[in-house]
């Protein structure tokens, strides 16, 4: 963040305005919410702690205000403490039962979790309350994770092209869902022409440059990811897709890249941090080729996450030792939800067709 | 891998472009005696959060922006600190400040020194550095001492730790010490060949240029203390003075004089020169012996706090392990004393193969060369 930049002029205002007013909660809210969104536009984590410094006064009360806590909430999900952030959730829907952004909150969790149940109640309950963009998509985005990925998309994609006034964070949202069921329905110009419309948005966003860099090494197309990430080495997430280019590319960066990622991890180890988890176990498997491990972290960030990414980690894994059996908890979550995506379901039935003694998910 | 920026305009961390990872700081503690020495590492990137590095604003911090905050950069950090030694507080001072590169960027490296004025067996620690600006910080702590070191994570709910300095307890220690002594002269050939030669002819007496045997045993067994009394009271000598760095001398030469030393005890055996004064030989040699084995001893490391407890211990282990191979060689010499083998094979022959031997290692270690296996 240069000192120049609006996000950073933001900040600093918002700075001075709370050390003339400390006890403002409004604007303590705001200050934690600019730097929350640096967080996810920089992929930088030192700003959650900010954030939380932010908070302080109102963080170990009893009882907080509605506000900070679903900020802490928020805070909490970052770090993949789940569990605390629906605890707060709960207790924000008790003060305001219709909080819009606790609800959406919740909804995303539980949809991050593989709870699809809980996440549909979450959309039902925000419903009479939200634009009926915000309504179509946050249903649209547990279909499109239990079988009914084209639907959801055509219904999310007219509901888009008929709002007015979206919102520039949740345009680019919505359309990094749209090209993540594109993406999975293996319609790679449709998904493309989404990320690229998100990617015009000149919104930073670190999730929608990893999902477009994820795309694009699904299609083989490695240069454009280098293109794409050339300049983001300092963010893990990112670092990481770049380097798995430029592996492909048998690139000069590569050697380099990828020590800077294992001492990044290692740092992250130090420190007792196990949100890298997935991330680490992506590069444990394709660039040191040690499978055993990569298979432990992806199982063990299973237990936490249950995305489609978080899946496939644990399918590679398996596959790369030729053993489907310790994919189990991942084959029967294929086969519960119906989830359509044609790149895990390849590697799944790859998966199975190797180890013909496995139980048959279906 | 601790880098030295000399040039007072380079920039050491662009604040916006060095890697994202959540905040940490790296602190190694090591506890000797009455003091604790530091040495703690912060990002550069935080130290501008916090304080303000960036004194001109271009978002770069200079070496020289950093050198002109030294003593404000040490103010905050050292007060967000507290070490204790068994509930006396040790103050840190700042004795040195570098800088280093982490994963995401450079780091202020500081050294400190915390006088405690007592030594004690409960460390504790306080740690609230960026406590009020990133809750999310960690201080990741390795902390030394006696020779262990161990790992905790400082952070807001684990901003207090005790740490109990467990040493390993002095009869241990001491026992530690004294096994090393008699491992090393047993494995310790140069050091058993010159006692031996030395030891080989104290069952004999030269009568008119040829060995005969000595007729009772109590000549033989005062011959053999004087010469293992003179050689221990030489060793330890100098065993304790380099030990306790008085003297040092260079490792070549006080090798090269021992294995000297052994050619020169064996040549007297087959051109007898010293007769009846051989303890002498033994006290001056021993004096080269004491070095050799004082080096051996530093290889081990010396406990700053028991430094005579280690020395005595060694030494005492040296002395058990040369009574132990006289023990077995007195009683089988003196009865073989009367024999042709005794006198021709063990004593002739045996003296001219030690010759041998110790002319081959004084040449390798004399002049650096590899001529034995081993």
């Amino acid at each position: 963040m240069r000192p120049g930049d609006p996000a950073a002029r933001e900040i600093k205002d918002l700075r001075t305005k709370l050390s003339a007013d400390p006890a403002n909660v409004g604007i303590a809210l705001q200050l934690a919410r600019s730097y929350f969104t640096q967080a996810g536009g920089q992929s930088d984590p030192r700003y959650i702690g900010y954030a939380q410094a932010v908070l302080k006064p109102w963080w170990g009360l009893a009882e907080p205000p509605a506000g900070v806590l679903v900020m802490r909430a928020t805070l909490r999900q970052y770090g993949h403490d789940f569990a605390g952030a629906i605890a707060d959730i709960d207790a924000a829907l008790k003060l305001n039962p219709a909080d819009i952004d606790a609800l959406s909150l919740r909804a995303d969790i539980n949809l991050v979790q593989g709870d699809y149940e809980a996440s549909r109640k979450d959309c039902q309950r925000m419903s009479p309350h939200v634009t009926a963009l915000t309504d179509v998509g946050c249903v649209a985005f547990i279909d499109g994770m239990t079988g009914r990925a084209r639907s959801s998309h055509d219904r999310l994609d007219a509901a888009l092209a008929k709002s007015k006034n979206v919102s520039p964070d949740q345009h680019l949202w919505i359309l990094t869902r749209l090209a993540d069921m594109a993406w999975r329905l293996n319609e790679p110009r449709l998904a493309e022409a989404h990320f690229k419309r998100a990617l015009a948005l000149n919104v930073a966003d670190g999730f929608l440059l990893a999902a477009y860099a994820d795309f694009l090494l699904d299609y083989d197309r490695p240069q454009d990811v280098v293109k794409l990430l050339k300049d983001w080495a300092r963010a893990d997430p990112l670092l990481l897709r770049l380097t798995l280019a430029e592996q492909k590319l048998k690139a000069a960066a590569f050697q380099e890249h990828q020590a800077t990622l294992m001492a990044r991890y290692a740092a992250a180890r130090m420190r007792g941090d196990t949100t890298h988890e997935q991330e680490e176990s992506r590069f444990t498997l394709q660039v040191l080729n040690r499978p055993e491990e990569a298979l432990k972290l992806a199982l063990s960030n299973w237990r936490v996450q249950r995305e489609p990414r978080d899946a496939r980690v644990v399918i590679e894994a398996a596959l790369a030792l030729g053993r489907a059996g310790s994919a189990q908890p991942v084959l029967d979550w294929l086969a519960r939800t119906g989830i359509e995506d044609w790149h895990l379901r390849q590697l799944a039935n790859r998966l199975v067709g190797s180890q013909p003694t496995a139980a048959n998910p279906r | 891998m601790m880098r030295f920026f000399a040039i007072a305009l380079l920039a050491l961390c662009a604040v916006d472009a060095s890697a994202h990872k959540p905040s940490d700081s790296y602190l190694v503690v090591n506890v000797a005696g009455d003091t604790v020495r530091g040495q703690w590492d912060i990002a550069l990137r935080d130290l501008d959060f916090a304080i303000g590095l960036d004194s001109n604003g271009d978002s770069r911090i200079t070496w020289g922006e950093l050198r002109a905050r030294h003593t404000e950069i040490a103010a905050y950090a050292l007060s967000r600190i507290t070490i204790m030694l068994d509930d006396v507080v040790c103050t840190p001072r700042v004795t040195a400040n570098l800088v280093d590169e982490h994963t995401d960027g450079a780091y202020a490296v500081m050294q400190f020194e915390a006088p405690c004025g007592q030594t004690g067996g409960v460390l504790k620690l306080g740690y609230s550095l960026f406590a009020d600006i990133d809750p999310q910080h960690k201080g990741l702590l390795r902390l030394e001492f006696d020779g262990t070191t161990r790992t905790a994570i400082f952070g807001p709910d684990s901003s207090q730790q005790r740490f109990e300095l467990t040493r390993p307890d002095r009869l241990t220690q001491f026992v530690d010490y004294a096994r090393e002594g008699v491992w090393h002269i047993w494995i310790g050939f140069d050091h058993i060949l010159f006692l031996l030669s030395l030891l080989l002819p104290a069952v004999l007496v030269i009568v008119r240029n040829q060995w005969h045997a000595v007729e009772r045993f109590k000549p033989a067994f005062w011959d053999v203390l004087k010469i293992v009394t003179a050689f221990t009271i030489a060793h330890s000598i100098t065993l304790s003075l380099a030990a306790l760095g008085v003297i040092s001398l260079p490792t070549r030469l006080t090798e090269s004089a021992i294995a000297l030393s052994v050619v020169l005890a064996a040549l007297n055996n087959v051109f007898p020169l010293f007769q009846g004064r051989r303890w002498m030989v033994a006290f001056g040699f021993g004096l080269i012996h004491g070095f050799g084995f004082a080096s051996v001893l530093a290889d081990l490391g010396l406990p700053r706090d028991a430094l005579l407890l280690a020395l005595v211990g060694f030494n005492l282990g040296v002395e058990a392990g040369q009574l132990a191979i006289v023990a077995v060689f007195l009683p089988v010499a003196f009865a073989l004393r009367r024999t042709w083998f005794y006198r021709r094979v063990v004593m002739i022959g045996g003296s001219v193969l030690i010759c041998l031997l110790a002319s081959a290692w004084l040449a390798e270690r004399a002049f650096n060369l590899k001529i034995m296996p081993f």
